[in-house]
């Protein structure tokens, strides 16, 4: 993926799984100087407010070090859950699916790179 | 004694069957000419007359006039319910329904006096088992059309919310869904489910939700709208709101509905448009 980095979440998060997992993520991103992470969630099924939370967090650690982040392939029922909830995730971009995703990314790097600053 | 009084009474219709035919169907042509404009013909009704009091006619004999429920009536309280029905699908009040069968009162007790011109008990007797024979069915009448009617009503509620949330591909990676009528939770809840799934299908990048056909927007229509339109971002789409008529910008501003940078765009054209624009086509008129 070069610079691009892919999170693929397919078992049920809990707490241990999750800080890990943004421990292991920003640890990445500083390492490679990734400057765009995609997070899958295609799998999961269901999601609650936790797993929402840690999205958003994930998504505000990945600005601070200068990368964006796009959640892809969030389920129909996910979405009306999500929504239901109240849960509306400001400031993390989505996309349909994994390709979508990159071109997303693409996109918002060469803009970046053309010195617009662009603000989600 | 009192089985020979139900004798009477029901030979003393049967005596004069042809008679109560005609004066009941002159009734109801009369009432009918002024409520019917036209649903129902004179022929219709003397038609209806006649074969009810054929179905009558054996119930009678039977003798069991205090209980209309029973199985010796299974077929007058088929043909009511069938009456009903015809006369709630042809625009009939329930009143004029009944008058069906309370008009008979007049010819039977005619009949009655004739009968039992001589015995004024006799003639109480009979003119009240007729009474409460007719109220029995008319009441039986009227519960059967207040039943047709609720049939209906629900037809048509099904009928409606099937047809009520179609989603329209309307160019490559663009769909359509025009809303009609109010939006509450549980269309919303159809609309969104439906909406997210062909998106998903199709793998729509916009959605122009067109709302000409809502009536109004009030904070809860407003609230159930802005739901959807979160939904669809959260896939990974956009969301452009079309049919947005001059009194729902007004409301929409005077309730301090925030629309969270959703585009709104007066008619389906122009949100088309801009859908276009968005995907990167670009058209030439010659």
């Amino acid at each position: 993926m070069g610079e691009f980095l892919l999170v693929t979440i397919q078992v049920d998060m809990h707490d241990q799984l999750a800080l890990r997992l943004q421990d292991d993520l920003t640890q990445a991103i500083d390492a490679n100087g990734t400057k765009g992470v995609l997070i899958d969630i295609s799998a999961l099924e269901m999601v609650d407010s936790f797993i929402g939370r840690m999205i958003a967090d994930i998504s505000g650690m990945a600005r601070i070090l200068d990368a964006k982040t796009v959640l892809v392939g969030m389920q129909p029922a996910v979405a009306i859950t999500l929504v239901e909830l109240g849960l509306s995730l400001p400031g993390v971009a989505t996309a349909l699916n994994v390709e979508r995703g990159m071109q997303l990314l693409k996109h918002t790097r060469d803009e970046a790179d053309a010195d617009t600053a662009l603000e989600r | 004694m009192t089985v020979n009084k139900k004798t009477s009474i029901s030979e003393a219709l049967a005596k004069r069957r042809d008679h109560i035919q005609s004066q009941w169907t002159g009734e109801l042509k009369s009432s009918i000419s002024t409520s019917a404009k036209g649903r129902l013909t004179s022929a219709e009704v003397a038609d209806q007359a006649k074969q009810f009091l054929d179905i009558l006619h054996p119930a009678l004999q039977t003798l069991q006039l205090d209980d209309t429920n029973g199985s010796e009536w299974l077929e007058v309280r088929a043909f009511l319910d069938e009456l009903s029905k015809r006369r709630v699908l042809a625009g009939f009040s329930s009143d004029e329904t009944a008058k069906f069968i309370f008009s008979l009162k007049r010819s039977l007790f005619d009949a009655l006096k004739q009968e039992f011109s001589g015995d004024s008990i006799q003639l109480a007797d009979g003119i009240w088992q007729v009474t409460v024979l007719l109220d029995n069915l008319g009441l039986h009448t009227i519960k059967s059309y207040q039943k047709a009617r609720e049939d209906v009503i629900n037809r048509q509620q099904q009928e409606l919310l099937e047809l009520s949330t179609p989603v329209v591909k309307i160019w490559e990676g663009i769909l359509a869904l025009p809303m009609i009528g109010t939006l509450d939770s549980a269309r919303t809840q159809i609309v969104m489910e439906s909406l997210l799934q062909r998106i998903v299908e199709t793998e729509a990048q916009i959605a122009i939700i067109d709302i000409t056909g809502v009536p109004t927007v009030d904070t809860l229509v407003a609230q159930h709208l802005l739901k959807t339109v979160t939904a669809i971002r959260l896939m990974g789409a956009d969301c452009i709101i079309s049919g947005v008529r001059p009194q729902i910008a007004q409301t929409i501003v005077h309730l301090g509905v925030d629309l969270q940078g959703v585009t709104t765009k007066a008619n389906l054209a122009d949100a088309l448009s801009l859908a276009l624009k968005r995907s990167g086509f670009s058209f030439t008129k010659h």
